[in-house]
């Protein structure tokens, strides 16, 4: 009978070995998961893990999406390590995105001649006011009402969601799109600038970067960072301290609005170029996995970033490849968050043998 | 008035699986155990509910179907957070996630595809009478089963000797304990009902509502069903009521869109989140009026020592 002792300092090694031991755990699951449905696990498995990193290009679309989910994941992580229960960020994105589509929208129709360097900050901007403000209703309504930010933060995601819906269906929807639901193609100037010629992969990949190491400076190097950390472990302590929970509220969901904002923006003036109804590949909940996996640290969140959209374009190869449905990421996402949980009770405890009960 | 009669027979049938899974939710939330999976949970039961049913036929195999699989995934949520002492909001959250992830994968084959549709027998007799016979008596059986549950849950929390040591278990893990009480397998039992609860609340929207599989169907119906515990301060009967509540807003705004009403029918759609919202602004208005009806060890890990 295996049974839990209670580790007197939590082990920094299993912190680290928990989401290798993890990601074995979601390889093996897939394995046995391609077994079944009869296809060669070998060839599937490469897929996953081998392809996305094939070759420049391959690199670059990888890195492409890892920029959201770096992004988002950053905000999430200071929500957590905060002890705030942030889960809507996949609305904060769209907000983002229809904040940063909006002004995309408006700079084309209205021909305003800007160069795209001028854009970029300026996107940026629309973007993370845009995510911040939806993320703001939730902390106004956890702060003034104590109304719990999980239940409303998610709410909101339906809401933002058939906001968009509304948009591209009725007033934005471009008048010769043969009534899709999508707006007009954004004017050149409006895309994000490119870092390599010929590639997806664009200047907000440097920004998502940079933000990660601010972050680190903030939760690790700053007053403020390390205030709202302690309200998470031990908030009797903080509320000693004198540490406001309110400012913890409002600080936390207003960056990680604000981040998600920016990655919504992003993706509609980097890859999409134009505002349609699936802006998002669910990268609000994903990067909630990422955040995880990288151990709520920013680095890590580097990290687990690639992990995961490693994931995801191993999905879509999957299904031109070898004819697997690309549902199979989103499995592979929960297996892999669910093994990872897990494994971290041995951050805290350690295992003993014991006979009898 | 025969409107306002179908008016109401359809917000009963809408309320019922948000009244099915918020029960199950309110029971493993009174042992202490917030399950954040309800979503997923719902999802993977939806689409098990509607494969059994489309295989063979019988609507009792399907909704046992949903059953089994939301205790399943249950039994593993309970294990990981009250033996391993996972996060419990961690680990819900990744069961939400997976759930969507694995029925959407699961159920690819079953989209496009239909039931029977089978004949709603009704209660005998009254189902004849004129107006309430319409509004009440011509329902699932599974309607009048959340009636029936509501009523036998606030039986057993609140009128029996087993409802009150989950309760106890909920309010005070360490103290249960001490008295000797199996904490652990209690919980583990509350969360495994709740999983069950949840899963005949998904199958019975893909097998009785709407009697198809598409993917994220349950559409945001576990977490509303977790607010509403909130809602009804962990009240068997007020979490009835609250689920039909939201049942009328969901018709109300299905007949005005179908009445041509001007307004976008995304808004119309957006008010059932947005009355989650308001609801939850509402009664948490007052911390003291949670805090001295939420079950005090609620989210919370339990680590009995040795």
């Amino acid at each position: 009978m295996i049974r839990l002792e209670p580790r007197a300092t939590p082990s920094m090694a299993m912190s680290i070995l928990s989401p290798v031991i993890a990601l074995a755990i979601t390889a093996a699951a897939g394995a046995a998961l391609f077994t079944a449905l009869g296809k060669d696990p070998g060839q599937a498995l490469s897929v996953f893990f081998l392809e996305p990193f094939n070759g420049v290009r391959a690199i670059s679309e990888l890195a492409l999406k890892s920029t959201p989910l770096v992004l988002i994941a950053l905000g999430l992580a200071l929500c957590y390590r905060s002890n705030v229960w942030n889960i809507g960020a996949e609305g904060q994105f769209l907000m983002g995105a229809i904040g940063g589509g909006g002004l995309a929208l408006w700079v084309t129709t209205a021909e305003i001649g800007m160069s795209r360097w001028l854009f970029f900050p300026l996107v940026i901007l629309a973007g993370a006011m845009a995510g911040a403000a939806w993320a703001g209703v939730v902390a106004l309504l956890r702060d003034r009402f104590n109304a719990n930010e999980i239940l409303v933060s998610l709410m909101l995601v339906y809401v933002a969601n058939l906001f968009l819906s509304w948009l591209v269906f009725g007033p934005w929807k471009d008048p010769q799109g043969y009534n899709f639901p999508q707006t007009v193609s954004f004017a050149a100037n409006t895309e994000l600038p490119r870092v390599i010629r010929g590639m997806r992969l664009h200047w907000g990949t440097a920004v998502a970067l940079v933000a990660a190491v601010v972050m680190w400076l903030f939760m690790f190097r700053t007053f403020t960072g390390i205030q709202l950390q302690v309200g998470g472990p031990a908030p009797a302590a903080a509320r000693y301290a004198g540490f406001s929970s309110r400012a913890a509220i409002w600080t936390t969901l207003l960056v990680s609005g604000g981040l998600s904002g920016v990655a919504g923006a992003f993706e509609v003036a980097g890859p999409m170029g134009q505002l349609t109804p699936h802006v998002s590949a669910g990268y609000g909940f994903t990067a909630i996995i990422v955040a995880f996996v990288g151990r709520l640290h920013p680095l890590g969140c580097i990290l687990g970033s690639v992990v995961l959209s490693m994931f995801l374009i191993g999905g879509e190869l999957a299904q031109s490849r070898i004819g697997l449905p690309s549902a199979l990421a989103g499995v592979f996402q929960g297996v892999l968050l669910l093994s990872l949980l897990a494994c971290d009770t041995l951050i805290h405890y350690r295992p003993r043998w014991s006979r009898g009960s | 008035m025969n409107e306002f009669a179908l008016l109401v027979a359809a917000t009963l049938a809408a309320g019922t699986p948000l009244a099915i899974a918020g029960i199950g939710l309110l029971v493993n939330e009174r042992a202490g155990v917030l399950n954040l999976g309800a979503e997923g949970m719902m999802l993977v039961a939806a689409v098990a509910g509607f494969a059994t049913g489309y295989a063979t036929g019988s609507e009792v195999a399907a909704l046992a179907a949903g059953a089994l699989a939301g205790a399943v995934i249950a039994a593993i949520y309970g294990w990981l957070v009250i033996w391993l002492n996972t996060n419990q909001y961690a680990t819900g959250l990744a069961v939400s996630l997976f759930g969507s992830g694995f029925s959407a994968f699961v159920g690819l084959g079953l989209v496009g595809k239909k039931l029977e549709e089978t004949e709603v027998a009704g209660v005998p007799l009254l189902r004849d009478l004129p107006v309430l016979g319409v509004a009440l008596f011509r329902q699932h059986p599974v309607v009048y089963l959340a009636m029936a549950l509501t009523g036998g849950v606030a039986f057993f929390l609140h009128r029996t000797r087993s409802g009150l040591v989950l309760r106890a278990i909920g309010e005070s893990p360490v103290s249960a304990h001490a008295l000797g009480y199996p904490v652990r397998r209690i919980r583990l039992a509350a969360v495994v009902v709740g999983g069950t609860l949840c899963g005949v609340a998904g199958a019975y929207l893909s097998v009785v509502y709407t009697p198809l599989w598409v993917e994220g169907m349950v559409a945001g119906r576990g977490w509303i069903a977790l607010a509403l515990t909130t809602f009804a301060t962990w009240r068997p009967t007020r979490l009835l009521l609250g689920a039909y509540l939201f049942g009328g807003v969901t018709m109300l705004q299905l007949d005005l869109q179908a009445s041509g009403v001007q307004v976008a029918p995304q808004f119309m759609s957006m008010l059932p989140y947005l009355a989650t919202v308001v609801v939850l602004v509402l009664i948490s208005r007052n911390p003291l009026w949670i805090r001295l009806n939420m079950p005090a060890s609620l989210g919370k890990t339990f680590f009995p020592g040795s």
